[in-house]
């Protein structure tokens, strides 16, 4: 077992508790221990940095510190962390005046930051580490059939791009791929769900996600696939109002990438949170059969 | 007859203003700025906006203060970075709508009752309270902020059927080390005002 430090954040312990029931399981199948930070704090996503720099910093200063404690590679699986953790990291090691006094007011606290946390996404781990070949080795149940769009929507990309395109990754769609599934040649896969403004202005909300939703099923997927809580929540509030406004069925279910591997290793669904999915997955369920039995 | 004035004059403009957001922002590129509008052409919520980034961008530059602080535009960045990673002269236009957005809570002068910097603020303290975010504490705090409760009654069928699933609850959450969290983020207020 390999053991990498792991910063759940706050969705993955509420409206997104199936990334983590999905991922912490997977991982360990693949020889991967993902050991959770004591008593950490949330990032901050996109509000606290719209109020305040120097707190948002030191918010982010504290959950680094206590990562390094535990050791070298953090683990993010939510985008929003991801970048809120990586940002913070670039600003702190940046030697300017600013993070100094950041990092200065943390060894007050006992929260010492020397630099040496590599933020990373599961994602990365998956494809560059464990690799390809060890997940396909482990699927015991091709997904035979299921057209997968990989969703990656826009902070795990962007503005660094440390592991795969800005405008086109790939990482997912390689490991739908991995997994027996048909990944779908998805030309909105990096456009924005509208992230915390979807919830809260219906216009912005409906307009964003029409548009992800009707390029999905212009491509005939039969579900999403996604890395981002705010991603896949966002796509699963706004599909009757944009379902409502433009009179078109484009009902698509969602998921996390982590309990389709989950699915195709075997696990049950379960275990894997299916139950869930806002969006009804008889569908989808009904294409995996159907894949199986045409095998 | 009142002769009223249409357009902004010079001498009414800031000219502190660029600079301060080049300090808040830490990002100098904006000087070289080439009003291509690459970055308003990339922004999925342009359409939605008052000003387009390429607008904001060039306001800044010339001191329209007043009105680049007022604006809807800052708040309608939804972070997605797209302009940032295609601008051309490399501005970090992401930073620089946080950097708006700051200066204009600081100065007061934010849409006061738009649900978006309730949304921040509100997520701001409950964060630099108790370390972690409770959704349904977030949006009463938003709702009373806002003094609108529409938008919270109309999230009910939604709250609804996350709760059957198993996604959301009314706990509180709070971190263990609150107290060390307090005294963190006062330090780190007296150092900046050290200056």
């Amino acid at each position: 077992m390999i053991d990498y430090v792991y910063y759940p954040g706050c969705s993955v312990k509420s409206s997104a508790k199936h990334y983590e029931e999905s991922i912490l399981p997977v991982f360990r199948e693949l020889g991967v221990n993902l050991k959770e930070i004591e008593d950490w704090n949330c990032c901050g996503a996109t509000a606290t940095p719209s109020v305040d720099k120097s707190k948002t910093s030191a918010l982010n200063g504290r959950i680094l510190a206590l990562a390094e404690k535990e050791g070298e590679v953090l683990l993010a699986p939510c985008a929003a962390c991801y970048l809120s953790l990586k940002k913070s990291h670039l600003f702190l090691t940046g030697g300017s005046k600013d993070a100094q006094k950041i990092l200065d007011a943390l060894k007050k606290q006992g929260l010492e930051y020397k630099g040496g946390i590599q933020v990373k996404h599961p994602l990365e781990i998956l494809t560059r580490e464990i690799g390809l070949k060890k997940i396909k080795d482990r699927v015991m149940r091709r997904l035979t059939g299921l057209r997968v769009a990989s969703y990656y929507g826009c902070q795990i990309v962007r503005p660094y791009a440390d592991f795969d395109d800005p405008e086109n990754p790939i990482i997912m769609d390689d490991v739908m791929a991995a997994l027996g599934a048909e990944p779908v040649d998805y030309s909105a896969k990096t456009r924005c769900c509208g992230g915390a403004l979807t919830a809260n202005i219906d216009a912005v909300g409906i307009e964003l996600n029409y548009l992800l939703l009707k390029e999905a099923k212009r491509k005939q997927t039969d579900v999403f696939v996604t890395l981002c809580p705010l991603c896949l929540f966002n796509l699963e509030i706004s599909q009757n109002k944009v379902i409502k406004e433009y009179k078109q069925d484009l009902h698509t279910p969602v998921l996390f990438f982590s309990q389709l591997m989950g699915l195709a290793f075997g696990l049950s669904k379960e275990s894997m949170g299916f139950q869930r999915s806002l969006i009804p997955l008889d569908a989808m369920w009904k294409k995996i059969e159907s894949g199986e039995n045409n095998e | 007859m009142k002769i009223q004035e249409a357009v902004t004059f010079e001498g009414d403009l800031n000219r502190d203003f660029l600079g301060e957001i080049r300090t808040r922002s830490g990002c100098h590129e904006i000087d070289l700025c080439i009003q291509c509008g690459t970055c308003s052409s990339a922004c999925p919520c342009a359409a939605f906006m008052d000003y387009t980034p390429r607008k904001i961008i060039s306001m800044i530059k010339n001191g329209f203060k007043e009105e680049t602080l007022k604006s809807y535009t800052p708040w309608l960045c939804a972070s997605c970075y797209s302009c940032q990673v295609r601008c051309p002269s490399e501005i970090k236009i992401t930073d620089v709508m946080y950097a708006v957005k700051r200066m204009a809570v600081e100065e007061k002068v934010f849409p006061a009752r738009f649900s978006i910097p309730s949304m921040d603020k509100a997520m701001h303290e409950i964060l630099t309270t108790f370390g972690r975010s409770s959704e349904v504490w977030l949006m009463l705090n938003m709702a009373l902020k806002t003094r609108k409760p529409m938008p919270l009654l109309k999230m009910i069928p939604l709250g609804i059927g996350l709760m059957k699933t198993g996604r959301m609850s009314i706990k509180l959450e709070t971190i263990k080390q609150r107290k060390q969290l307090r005294r963190l983020l006062k330090a780190v207020k007296e150092e900046e005002n050290n200056d």
